[in-house]
C-alpha cells in the first residue's frame, strides 16, 4: 500500500538540467555577535541527493539548516535555494521546502489530519487538494487511525511521522531534516528511516543533520563534515571512510588506570593509535592481525573488539574530539 | 531559473506572488486556524470574557446605581447609573479581550507552543500571522461587543439607534489594544515581565472614568489619564451610547487610528527582528 508516489515524479529526473544545483552555497556565514556559528562554507547540492551534515552540538548545522529554510537571514556569501535567494524570496523559497525540525512542533491544539490539513492552508493550498493529500500522507504516516485523535495522545516517534508527513503536505522538491531521530527508539528509527528512504526514492532531495553515524551511513548519498562552523571534510560516507581512516579497528579497553599509559606498549601497532580515556583504538588494515600482535608483547586487555571504520572514526581522527559527547 | 519553469507543482502559484518577504496575502490560513482551534478546545475560555462585563454591570450598574440615584450624562442630560457605566464597561471589554488574545496567548504560542515557528517554515510570513492573530482577536471583540450591546438593550440602558455604532466603535478599541499588545509582548520573554501588563491594566481599568466623572481628580491627574488610551474609549463609547457627539469625539477615534498604525509598525518591525535573524 505504501509504495503509491507521495511526491508526484520528479520532474527533473529527465531534463538535461539535471546536475544543476537545488542548493548552492558559497563561503555562507552567519555570526551571531562575535561567535560565528557559520563560518565559511561552501556546498552544492544537486536534485535527488540525499546530503548530511554530520557534526557535533554547537557545529553550525542547525543554524545552516534554518538559513537554507529562509527562517534565519545570513550574515554574508551567497545562498540560492531553487535558484532564489532566500533571504529576499522567503515565501516562494519556503514554498519549496518541507521542513522537519529538531523539535517537534505539531499543533497541539488541533487534532492529527487537522493539523495536515491547517498546514496545507499555510501554503495557499485549496481543501479540495489538501482532503485526499492529508489522507495520503496519513497512509504514508502509518497514522491514518489516529486521524482523529489528539496530538499529545501520540507517541514521540507518532509524532514524528507526523511531522514528517506535514512536511510534505506541500509535495516539496526538498525535505529539510534536522536530527530527524534524535530521542527515538531504535524501532521507531527504523520504521522513520524506511519512510526516508522511500522519499529518497521518489527523487526528493533530502538534507539531514544528524550525530548519529549509522544515521548518516544509511541515508546519506554525500556529507560535509561541520565542526565550528567549518567544514572538515566532504564526501560520500564509504569515501570519507576510505580517505580519512583505515578498513578496521581495533578496540581495546585496559582500565580506566592503564588506557592512557598503555601508549607506549602498543606503539608501532597498525597505523595509528589513539588514546581516549575509556579505551584504546588501533586503526589497522587488518584488526585481527594487529589483535595478535598485542597478545605476542603480552598484553593483556580486559576487552577487545575489532569492527569496520565508521564515520564516528573520521570525526575523531579529523577534530581529534569524539561526536557524541 | 530554469529548474522553476519546469515541472508542475500546486505551490507554484505561491511561488508567483511579488511581495516581500514578510507578507504572501494569506492571513486567511491563520484566521481558519484559529477558529478550528476555538472549535475544537477554547471556547469556554471565550464565554467567560463575555459574561465578565455583564456580570459587573449587573452589580454595579443595578445595585450600586440604587444608591448612586441618576447621573449626568455626556450631553447634560440626566441617565441612569447603569447607563452610565454600561459604555465605560463594553470598552473596558474590548480592551480585556484584545490584550488578553494579543498578549498572553501570543506569548503562549511563540515561546511555549512554537506554532509561529511552525508557521514561519511555510509560505506564510510574519506579516501574515500577526494580521490573523488581530483579525481573530477582533472577531472575539466583536461577538462580545454585540452580545453586550444586546444586554443592554434589554436592560433598557440604549435610548437611541447611534447605540449601535457602540459594536464598530469597540472593533476600533480592540483593533488599538491588539495591535500595540502584539508588538509589546514581542519583547517580553518571562512570565514576570508578562505580569508587568496587569499592573498597567487594572490602574487603567479602575481610574480611566470608568465609574466616576474624570472632574473628581486634580488637573495633573486629568492629563495623565487622558494620555491612556483607556479614557479615549470609555469617552467614545459613552458620548456614542447617546448619540452627543462633539469635536471631542474625532480626537477619540483619531487617538485609536493613531495607536492601531503605530501598533501594527512596531508589531511587524519586531516580527522581522524575531523570526527574521
Amino acid at each position: 500500500m505504501h509504495n503509491k508516489a507521495i511526491v508526484s515524479s520528479n520532474p527533473l529526473a529527465d531534463h538535461p538540467a539535471k546536475q544543476q544545483a537545488v542548493i548552492a552555497a558559497k563561503d555562507l556565514r552567519k555570526t551571531y555577535g562575535d561567535v560565528a556559528a557559520v563560518d565559511g562554507i561552501s556546498f552544492s547540492v544537486p536534485a535527488g541527493e540525499s546530503f548530511g551534515l554530520l557534526g557535533p552540538n554547537g557545529a553550525g548545522k542547525s543554524t545552516t539548516m534554518k538559513m537554507i529554510g529562509a527562517v534565519t537571514q545570513r550574515t554574508s556569501g551567497e545562498l540560492s535555494i531553487m535558484g532564489l535567494d532566500p533571504d529576499s524570496h522567503g515565501p516562494e523559497v519556503r514554498a519549496h521546502l518541507g521542513v522537519v525540525p529538531q523539535q517537534d512542533n505539531l499543533d497541539e491544539e488541533l487534532k492529527v489530519r487537522d493539523n495536515l490539513l491547517v498546514y496545507g492552508r499555510y501554503f495557499g493550498l485549496p481543501m479540495s487538494y489538501l482532503r485526499p493529500k492529508a489522507d495520503e500522507l496519513l497512509e504514508f504516516a502509518q497514522l491514518t487511525d489516529k486521524a482523529k485523535s489528539k496530538v499529545d495522545a501520540l507517541s514521540g516517534g507518532m509524532k514524528r511521522r507526523l511531522t514528517i508527513a506535514r512536511s510534505l503536505i506541500n509535495e516539496p522538491r526538498i525535505l529539510l531534516l534536522d536530527e530527524p531521530t534524535t530521542g527515538l527508539d531504535p524501532q521507531a528509527r527504523h520504521i522513520l528511516w524506511d519512510r526516508l528512504f522511500r522519499l529518497k526514492e521518489q527523487g526528493v532531495t533530502l538534507i539531514l543533520t544528524t550525530h548519529y553515524m549509522d544515521e548518516a551511513e544509511q541515508l546519506c548519498d554525500r556529507l560535509i563534515v561541520v565542526d565550528k562552523g567549518r567544514i572538515m571534510a566532504e564526501g560520500s560516507p564509504a569515501q570519507l571512510i576510505r580517505e580519512h581512516s583505515t578498513r578496521e579497528v581495533l578496540e581495546l579497553r585496559f582500565g580506566s588506570e592503564r588506557n592512557g599509559t598503555i601508549g607506549a606498549e602498543l606503539q608501532g601497532i597498525g597505523e595509528r593509535l589513539e588514546l581516549l580515556p575509556d579505551r584504546v583504538l588501533i586503526y589497522a588494515h587488518d584488526g585481527e592481525a594487529a589483535l595478535e600482535e598485542v597478545s605476542s608483547r603480552g598484553l593483556r586487555p580486559l576487552t577487545s573488539l575489532v569492527r569496520r571504520s565508521s564515520l564516528e572514526d573520521v570525526f575523531l581522527r579529523l577534530t581529534g574530539r569524539s561526536l557524541v559527547d | 531559473m530554469s529548474v522553476l519553469t519546469d515541472g508542475h507543482s500546486v505551490t507554484e502559484e505561491a511561488r508567483n506572488r511579488t511581495f516581500g518577504p514578510l507578507y504572501s496575502r494569506n492571513a486567511k490560513a491563520v484566521i481558519a486556524r484559529g477558529l478550528m482551534a476555538t472549535k475544537s478546545s477554547n471556547w469556554l475560555v471565550m464565554l467567560s470574557g463575555f459574561f465578565e462585563p455583564v456580570l459587573f454591570l449587573v452589580s454595579m450598574g443595578v445595585g450600586l446605581g440604587a444608591i448612586v440615584g441618576a447621573v449626568q450624562g455626556p450631553d447634560g442630560a440626566e441617565i441612569s447609573y447603569a447607563a452610565y457605566i454600561a459604555p465605560a464597561l463594553l470598552a473596558v471589554s474590548a480592551m480585556n479581550g484584545a490584550v488578553y488574545d494579543s498578549t498572553w496567548n501570543v506569548f503562549f504560542k511563540m515561546n511555549f507552543a512554537k506554532l509561529y515557528q511552525g508557521m514561519l517554515y511555510t509560505s506564510l510570513g510574519p506579516l501574515d500571522v500577526a494580521l490573523g492573530e488581530i483579525f481573530l482577536a477582533l472577531l472575539r471583540g466583536l461577538l462580545y461587543a454585540t452580545g453586550f450591546t444586546a444586554v443592554m438593550g434589554l436592560m433598557g440602558l440604549i435610548t437611541t439607534p447611534w447605540a449601535l455604532l457602540m459594536v464598530p466603535a469597540s472593533v476600533l478599541i480592540a483593533f488599538g489594544f491588539a495591535s500595540l499588545g502584539m508588538g509589546i509582548t514581542s519583547f517580553l520573554k518571562t512570565f514576570q515581565q508578562m505580569d508587568w501588563i496587569n499592573f498597567i491594566m487594572l490602574p487603567m481599568f479602575l481610574f480611566s472614568a470608568t465609574f466616576y466623572p474624570l472632574s473628581v481628580y486634580p488637573q495633573y491627574i486629568q492629563w495623565l489619564i487622558q494620555a491612556m488610551p483607556l479614557w479615549h474609549g470609555v469617552e467614545l463609547l459613552r458620548q456614542i451610547s447617546v448619540g452627543a457627539f462633539t469635536p471631542a469625539t474625532a480626537i477619540h477615534v483619531g487617538y485609536y487610528v493613531l495607536m492601531t498604525a503605530l501598533g501594527m509598525l512596531l508589531t511587524t518591525v519586531r516580527l522581522r527582528k524575531l523570526f527574521l535573524k
